[in-house]
């Protein structure tokens, strides 16, 4: 187990200096000058242009640059927002909130998609199997924020049973509505990986055998097959943590909501580079952070990876 | 003990019985069927997917859109952009703006019909460029295996580190143009990495076959036996995941136009009417609707279609 | 017959065994006329029609088939676990006077386990990966109602491991399945089958994935734990020879009807319907028997392929020749630096004569799959030499090396791994042709045609796909590919051991003909002795990557000077049956 999280921890480290530098790369290495790029067909003045050229040490060589940002990064220096507040402190500000949102998401959406895929995939075939293979069918295909502004409209506006909008510091009830809005398409896709899942395991030798045992039927089915399905279940959760984050930036800024995909939409209707640019970066950490965790939780479910 | 086991006289029901020779016939051991067409996997395959509804309404569905998006003027009369008359804004639904206009007087109908372009070509060309891609890194990683698994696998990694709409986001909001192409290759630069992951599982599953060892034996070089046998042989999954990618590439592209970051305003999209939409929702939900009913429908036909695909290439489906 | 239940270690007080003695005029299992149906989406089919079996209290009985013959489904409607849409349609399973068919949920469970237990086919994939062996006891003990505390159930847990033949019982329990081999993840089915000591025990197969050797081993601990407990056996194997040997009553099924049924021994003897004459002349556990007790009396058996073995010396140049040969891998460990060095095959010298078979026997692990990749040239050894016609194949040109190729050609094991599926089989014989540049288009299919002919299958077969056809039909394509270059030397690893036992046959009477037509030389390469009775001239036994015996195949199995040796040759089931020539 020691060795595995030492070498998965390994692992991480060329992930980590590669995303950062391939975004850093993105923005700033492109032909011309990026800072008269910047604000649009305005552009910006000469001693905004300044600074920020200041500030990115944009007169050193690349790879100096680059560092400067890693060190910025591990610093919590994350440098200025347009309208003058540290990034940092726009980031610990968000970041709270989003964890927030991202929590209740994948509770919903793992709670959901693993019950009703499991209901499924016991009764393949059955009107229950039908008719949630055809609403998750329709969930996949919808945008979240066709998602999104239909639920404000309908839940929040004409039923008026939730919140439209979260605003500063949102509490439980109006993080709820955006919640659901982001775990829809993981909820989906969820359900069907459990299913498809379950509908293997069910027939797995070792099912058999542990019914030839004597086990009840729902026995079977906790200790066999559900625990076994979730394998792969996890092993997406890791990769949705990346869908949760980028769905954050049209969920919460549907819903106003001040959390880093927020803040993100923000920026982007703004066009403020940096902004961008240092909010990916911290959702790219986040989610190589929370990916990492996923591993390790996949190293207690399945004692063959555990063991390796 | 064995031996006087034999000698005992057998006990009720246990007697020698033998069938009589009529009763089951022994056949010639192992015949071959010499009556039935010739079947390959893929035609299988095609034989299991014409049975299935769900094929034919999601391939009809598909057609539908493809031909939309090709000739949009077969279907109405009005011009998405300069047919906008400022004077007819919000119209409601009439003989001849069937599903009414929106707030600069332009055709719904006509911009719905038309935006089927955008999406169509964005999706496809992504699709093409991912699965060329991702299919050339996964299957050298999978194949060659050693360093070149190692270091491109690596770069698979950091690549995946960065959610793919996230990446899009970050050079969609410094490029300056946004066409078609550019969006698709933006989605691509960063999509490719799990049909790379898929392609290198398939490619190591697949090169350990038998058919493998004796290509090998007859001396055929890697690189023939990578593009005549092993390729071939994992495309299966590669194809199921493309005609499900390619639907969500749609979605990521409608995504990135209603943010204001994907294709140019100038660009007739679903993804930038549903964003001018967005403004009177409260009002008249009908702007959105229909782009929306619209994305909502070409997806779903992707979608089923990976399903059904699915279905009828999964080995573990298949009796043998 | 009467056995009384006591346990070496004195167990029986806390075991729940079932109190009252088991009446032995009253049939524990009686199955009438049993019908299943499986529904597909092109019909019912019927797997099983009209099967009749009785098993008496403690008594072993044997369903022998070969795959598709219903043995396994009739096993698992026993205990209601048909798999997918298969139901019994008609007929009666009565177990202890008490009928099966029909019986509610909750009574099938209760019945499980505590009264039939099951053992089943595949080591591998009937253990749970995620849970620990004991956790897979004691849930059944749970289960059956087991009295007693989580330590006292844990002991037990232990002692049943114990009894199956497990050391160190207490430690293994809280291994994962990963961490077993396969004969040892065997004995812990066997406990889980055991635990709650039913009368009658299903073992479906219960060793044919694993080594010969632990197979007799596993099989005679079987046999003496339920002869201690009373327990009725039901085996279910596609090995008649097996069958004949660990149950007293036999049941012969095909195509989902009972052909035969009777006494093992009048069966083995006297076979009468056409089928089971087949199955007993083809069976290679009784072929090989056959054979050696015909050799004993100074006969010729006529089921022996090989010519007579003696003639070998009569200066048959030796087409290849192994010399030291070795082969060495790096395994890289989990841990940084930490790889080890694993010797798969240790200097091994052997020699295959010109139109002879040598057969290279070992178990898995032993190294011969490993020798036969450096013969064929696919794996380069670590040092040695492997000669060919008297020139050190290391040494050729790349282009030699290509040509030679063309005169080594392998057959595998996996009928439906050996033949690309998307390549028609008129590609798959041609594709050798074309790579070596043989002929036109035209003079390749008629090549291809005389190939189809040679194999035995009709020239139609061509345009068809692997998918199509059966494993038996896959391996004669198979041999066909490789005999497409006029090969001298073929490469045959396991290429039988996949294969139903009348295919088996076929195959083997097809390898022997083309190798009496074509003066080819078969480089055989098998874990199964009988086989090797039936078809080589010379045997090399492997062992740990070594050679520990190499002689002709009548000196082998007339007198094997290896412990090994021995120990392989008395693991052929059948061994101590008495079958007249």
């Amino acid at each position: 187990m020691l060795w595995y999280l030492g070498r998965r921890l390994l692992q991480v480290i060329p992930v980590f200096i590669g995303a950062t530098l391939l975004l850093y790369a993105l923005v700033f290495l492109r032909p011309g000058d990026p800072v008269a790029g910047l604000g649009g067909e305005r552009g910006l003045p000469e001693a905004v242009q300044q600074q920020i050229r200041a500030q990115f040490h944009l007169d050193q060589p690349f790879i100096v640059q680059y560092l400067y940002y890693l060190r910025g990064i591990f610093t919590f220096d994350l440098g200025d927002t347009f309208t003058g507040r540290p990034v940092a402190e726009v980031v610990a500000e968000a970041l709270p909130i989003t964890f927030q949102l991202a929590i209740m998401a994948l509770v919903i959406e793992t709670v959901f998609g693993i019950g009703f895929g499991l209901f499924a995939g016991i009764r393949k075939g059955k009107l229950f199997d039908s008719s949630v293979l055809v609403l998750s069918l329709l969930l996949i295909a919808l945008p979240t924020f066709v998602t999104g502004l239909v639920l404000q409209i309908v839940v929040g506006v004409n039923l008026d049973w939730l919140p439209v909008t979260a605003g500063r510091d949102p509490d439980f009830y109006s993080l709820l509505m955006p919640a659901i809005v982001l775990a829809t398409t993981s909820f989906a896709q969820i359900l069907r990986l459990t299913r498809t899942s379950v509908i293997e395991n069910v027939t797995a030798d070792f099912v058999r055998t542990a019914s030839a045992k004597g086990l009840p039927r729902d026995k079977v089915v906790s200790r066999h097959v559900l625990r076994n399905s979730l394998i792969p279940v996890v092993t997406f959760i890791g990769v949705d943590l990346g869908n949760l984050m980028t769905g954050s930036i049209v969920t919460e800024g549907i819903f106003n909501i001040n959390g880093v995909g927020g803040t993100l939409f923000e920026a982007i209707q703004r066009g403020e580079s940096v902004t961008i640019v240092t909010m990916s970066t911290v959702i790219v950490l986040v989610y190589i952070v929370a990916n990492l965790l996923v591993d390790l939780l996949y190293a207690v479910l399945d004692p063959r990876i555990r063991y390796a | 003990m064995p031996e006087n086991r034999y000698d005992k006289a057998p006990r009720p029901g246990q007697g020698h019985y033998v069938a009589a020779p009529e009763d089951v016939t022994v056949g010639v051991v192992d015949a071959v069927v010499t009556d039935e067409a010739p079947s390959s996997m893929w035609r299988d395959a095609w034989r299991d997917m014409s049975h299935r509804p769900l094929f034919w309404i999601s391939a009809a569905m598909i057609l539908v859109v493809v031909v939309i998006s090709i000739a949009p003027g077969l279907f109405t009369d009005q011009l998405p952009r300069s047919g906008c008359v400022l004077a007819d804004s919000l119209l409601p639904p009439s003989r001849e703006h069937i599903f009414g206009t929106d707030k600069i007087g332009c055709d719904i109908y006509a911009r719905t019909l038309y935006g089927a372009k955008a999406s169509v070509t964005v999706g496809l060309l992504t699709t093409v460029f991912v699965v060329v891609l991702g299919t050339v890194v996964g299957a050298i990683a999978g194949y060659y295996g050693g360093w070149t698994d190692t270091i491109l696998s690596r770069i698979t990694d950091i690549f995946f580190a960065v959610p793919f709409v996230l990446a899009a986001i970050v050079i969609l909001s410094i490029v300056p143009s946004r066409s078609a192409l550019a969006v698709a290759l933006v989605l691509a630069s960063f999509g490719w990495t799990t049909i790379a992951r898929i392609t290198r599982g398939a490619v190591l599953s697949v090169k350990n076959n038998e058919f493998v060892t004796a290509a090998k034996a007859l001396g055929m070089s890697r690189g023939a036996i990578l593009w005549r046998h092993v390729l071939p042989n994992s495309s299966a999954p590669i194809i199921v995941y493309s005609t499900v990618a390619l639907g969500t590439f749609i979605v990521a592209e409608a995504t990135l136009t209603f943010l204001g970051i994907g294709l140019d305003p100038s660009t007739v999209s679903w993804g930038g009417d549903l964003s001018n939409g967005r403004a009177s929702i409260r009002t008249n939900p009908e702007i959105m609707f229909y782009p929306a009913a619209a994305l909502a429908f070409t997806v779903l036909g992707f979608i089923m279609l990976g399903d059904v695909v699915r279905d009828a290439l999964d080995p573990k489906a298949r009796k043998r | 017959m009467t056995t009384t239940i006591t346990l070496t270690d004195g167990t029986t007080e806390d075991a729940p065994v079932p109190a009252e003695k088991p009446d032995d005029s009253t049939p524990l299992l009686e199955i009438k006329d049993l019908q299943i149906s499986f529904t597909t989406a092109t019909g019912t089919v019927d797997a099983v029609r009209g099967v009749d079996l009785t098993v008496y209290p403690g008594q072993s009985v044997a369903i022998v088939g070969e795959s598709g013959s219903g043995k396994s489904t009739t096993a698992h409607a026993i205990i209601d676990l048909l798999p997918g849409t298969g139901k019994v349609t008609g007929g009666s399973i009565s177990f202890g006077g008490r009928e099966l068919v029909g019986l509610k949920r909750k009574q099938v469970e209760d019945l499980r386990g505590r009264e039939i237990g099951l053992v089943p086919q595949d080591p591998m994939s009937n253990l749970n990966p995620v849970w620990r062996i004991g956790a897979q006891i004691d849930e059944a003990l749970v289960a059956n109602g087991f009295p007693g505390s989580r330590a006292e159930r844990s002991a037990r847990v232990a002692e049943l491991l114990g009894e199956a033949g497990l050391p160190d019982a207490a430690r293994r329990a809280r291994q994962f399945p990963h961490e077993f081999s396969g004969g040892m993840r065997q004995r812990a089915l066997i406990a889980i089958g055991l635990a709650s000591r039913p009368k009658l025990l299903i073992a479906d197969e219960p060793t044919s994935a694993l080594d010969v050797t632990v197979q007799k081993t596993i099989l005679d601990h079987l046999e003496g734990l339920t002869a201690e407990l009373g327990t009725a056996v039901l085996f279910i194997t596609h090995d008649l020879g097996l069958a004949a040997e660990r149950a007293e009553h036999l049941v012969v099924m095909y195509k989902g009807k009972v052909v035969e049924s009777g006494p093992a021994a009048q069966i083995l003897k006297d076979p009468q319907h056409e089928y089971t004459k087949r199955l007993v002349a083809s069976a290679p556990s009784l072929a090989s028997r056959r054979i050696q007790s015909a050799h004993e009396r100074g006969t010729e058996a006529e089921d022996l392929l090989a010519e007579h073995a003696d003639e070998v010396e009569a200066a048959a140049p030796d087409v290849v020749v192994a010399k030291d040969l070795t082969k060495v891998f790096h395994i890289r460990g989990s841990r940084p630096g930490a790889h080890t060095d694993f010797t798969a095959v240790d200097s091994i010298d052997f020699v295959l004569p010109k139109g002879h078979t040598l057969a290279l026997v070992g178990e898995s692990g032993s190294g011969k799959s490993t020798a036969a990749n450096m013969v064929l040239g696919l794996l380069e050894p670590t040092s040695g030499t492997v000669m060919f016609d008297g020139n050190d194949v290391a040494t050729m040109s790349p282009k030699e090396q290509f040509a030679l190729r063309r005169r080594v050609q392998p057959v595998f094991q996996n009928p439906y791994g050996s033949l690309d599926p998307t390549y028609s089989i008129f590609r798959s014989i041609e594709e050798p042709l074309v790579l070596h540049r043989v002929g036109d288009r035209k003079a390749r299919e008629a090549r291809v045609r005389e190939l189809l002919d040679m194999v035995s299958l009709p020239q139609a077969t061509m345009r068809r796909f692997p998918n199509e056809l059966s494993g038996g039909q896959r391996q004669r394509i198979a041999i066909a590919r490789a005999l497409a270059l006029k090969p001298e030397v073929l490469v045959l690893d396991e290429a039988v051991s996949a294969l139903d036992v009348l295919v088996q046959a076929q195959i083997l009477t097809l390898l022997n003909d083309l190798q009496a037509e074509l003066g080819l030389s078969f480089l055989f390469i098998t874990h199964d002795l009988a086989v090797v009775r039936q078809i080589a001239d010379l045997v090399a036994v492997m062992k740990d990557g070594s050679i520990v015996e190499h002689a002709t195949t009548d000196e082998v199995f007339d007198n094997p000077q290896q412990e090994y040796t021995r120990d392989l040759l008395a693991a052929i089931p059948g061994a101590s049956l008495e079958i007249g020539g």
